[in-house]
């Protein structure tokens, strides 16, 4: 493996993409596209639908038993769940959960955790890529004299940078953010977006967020999302300024949800 | 006497009447859990007392003579040890693997439900009953004969349903989280199980194996037509041999033979006692210990 600084050029196209647990539908007929190296924001009251749309992005939908789909989610024009394996998906289209959520091994292990399972056993690239994806979700400085201790030792707004490093070491194109900071203090959460801003130069990032400032103040564009539906979709100053659908305007301008 | 002044004392007396109630409740409480505590001290000041005295290193250490009326209980120990070892050998890994199927892949749908059905009727059978199986199928039916394999193998069917339960119930006190993150990852579901939920579930595997296996150590029934021999000369040489193990000698020489000091029984019931005894606080030290290092 040679280590390259990739550049996210991957595009994702939505199409009529409904999904529903058992008989409950949670998505209905969703259509947009993600352009590369965007941080598309996602905002919208709960059950509206969000996680379930950043999940069926990486397939982790699958996971839930009674997991039904239609529609078409294509990754460069190829169909993410039947062109891919559902691995080689969540590889390339990384995660971070909404709770910082590091397993119970060292820092480094949780870091390399990823590239492990894929059979990467160098030592000087599983260092490699430890440094650089610590320096990436900026962490670096803070970790670099203890990455054999527990992870569990960092603090939250540490361990959800931890979370994010992790996720970029397994270098993939495009990272989902599930409500990154919903258990972080301000200033861990400024941290985070300055991160998330930072990896914009190289991927693509959709950011699931229930605080619609934070939305307006990292993503490139929004979705808002009301009932499962994708009520509108535009650039940020436009979804904040002069959104064209009422129920955007309430819910942006507080007045719902 | 005024209303105000009779309702006072009525409510007196309501409220002397629950605390006596309450006195009362609490006094049966704690008669019974002493009674459970004493009956415990008991069993083992018995034999602690009656059997101490006997203990030597030439007990522990040596063959029986003069028809098991003298010298030690040294191949019963061996025997014993060497009982739990290969039961240890057959139900972990059959357990462990078990009970991995039954959190982390199987679906609820009626052939899983009667696999759980038939390990909750597994705990229930009576421990004569599965010597004689064991007896039947090991013995007879696979001709291991009276062996140390036949035994452990019953003993290893007895003590399953002990270890898949319990290994169910650590795998299922993993998080949830840590399975999502590993998937989220990348990690196939093998490697999800293999790295982000066994590790994390391995003390209360541990314990539960522990636990179960103290109990079949301490079983007479499974072994008594499995692997057990009244008296051998010498100490089993490989698995096809019979053995001789603690509680079928702790049997033998209680009924089968006259004459004999009672405080040679008594100490080799110590000596059993001691081996699942010191089997339990291991299983309860592993706990605590592995409690306190717990990070989630």
């Amino acid at each position: 493996m040679v280590v390259t600084a990739r550049v996210a050029t991957a595009q994702i196209d939505v199409q009529d993409w409904s999904v529903w647990y058992g008989a409950v539908p949670a998505l209905r007929a969703v259509n947009l596209d993600i352009r590369p190296r965007e941080i598309l924001g996602i905002i919208g009251p709960a059950q509206s639908g969000k996680t379930s749309f950043l999940q069926s992005l990486n397939r982790m939908t699958e996971l839930v038993p009674a997991f039904r789909c239609a529609g078409r989610i294509t990754l460069d024009g190829k169909d993410l769940y039947r062109d891919f394996d559902s691995q080689d998906v969540r590889y390339r289209i990384g995660m971070v959960f909404a709770l910082p959520l590091p397993l119970p091994l060292s820092i480094r292990e949780n870091v390399t955790y990823g590239p492990r399972l894929r059979g990467e056993r160098t030592r000087t690239r599983l260092e490699e890529l430890t440094e650089r994806s610590l320096r990436a979700a900026s962490l670096w400085e803070e970790a670099k004299d203890r990455l054999d201790r527990p992870a569990m030792t960092l603090s939250g707004g540490q361990q959800q940078r931890l979370c994010i490093a992790r996720t970029l070491a397994m270098e993939p194109e495009i990272v989902l953010f599930d409500e990154p900071c919903s258990g972080l203090d301000p200033i861990s959460t400024a941290k985070v977006e300055d991160t998330m801003v930072q990896l914009k130069s190289r991927y693509t990032i959709v950011l699931v967020t229930n605080n619609t400032k934070q939305a307006a103040r990292v993503s490139d564009r929004v979705a808002f999302f009301l009932m499962g539906e994708l009520v509108e979709l535009d650039r940020t100053d436009v979804i904040f300024t002069a959104p064209r659908d009422p129920r955007t305007n309430d819910y942006v301008t507080g007045r719902v949800g | 006497m005024d209303p105000a002044t009779r309702r006072v004392q009525a409510a007196d007396r309501q409220w002397r009447r629950a605390e006596l109630i309450q006195r009362v409740a609490f006094a049966l409480l704690f008669i019974a859990t002493l009674l459970v505590a004493l009956a415990s001290v008991l069993v083992m000041g018995l034999i602690l007392i009656r059997g101490a005295p006997w203990l030597s290193w030439e007990f522990l250490t040596t063959m029986p003579a003069r028809g098991m009326r003298a010298g030690g209980i040294f191949p019963a120990i061996v025997g014993t040890l060497e009982l739990i070892g290969l039961t240890v050998v057959f139900a972990l890994p059959m357990g462990v693997a078990a009970a991995i199927y039954l959190t982390e892949y199987a679906r609820d749908n009626w052939m899983n439900r009667f696999i759980r059905l038939a390990i909750v009727n597994l705990s229930g059978v009576p421990s004569v009953v599965y010597g004689l199986f064991g007896l039947g199928l090991f013995v007879i039916f696979c001709r291991f004969g009276t062996s140390l394999l036949a035994g452990a193998l019953t003993l290893a069917i007895m003590t399953l349903p002990v270890i898949i339960t319990a290994s169910e119930e650590a795998l299922r006190s993993v998080p949830q989280s840590f399975r999502e993150v590993s998937h989220s990852l990348g990690a196939s579901r093998w490697q999800t199980v293999r790295h982000a939920v066994l590790p994390f579930a391995v003390p209360g595997i541990m314990t539960g194996t522990i636990l179960g296996i103290s109990r079949a150590a301490g079983e007479t029934a499974p072994i008594l037509f499995t692997v057990a021999a009244f008296y051998v000369p010498r100490l089993p040489h490989s698995v096809f041999d019979q053995a001789m193990a603690l509680p079928y000698h702790l049997y033998v020489l209680s009924t089968q033979i006259p004459n004999i000091p009672q405080a040679h029984r008594y100490g080799t019931a110590l000596v059993l006692l001691l081996l699942v005894l010191s089997l339990n606080v291991l299983a309860v030290v592993l706990r605590a210990r592995f409690r306190r290092k717990r990070q989630w």
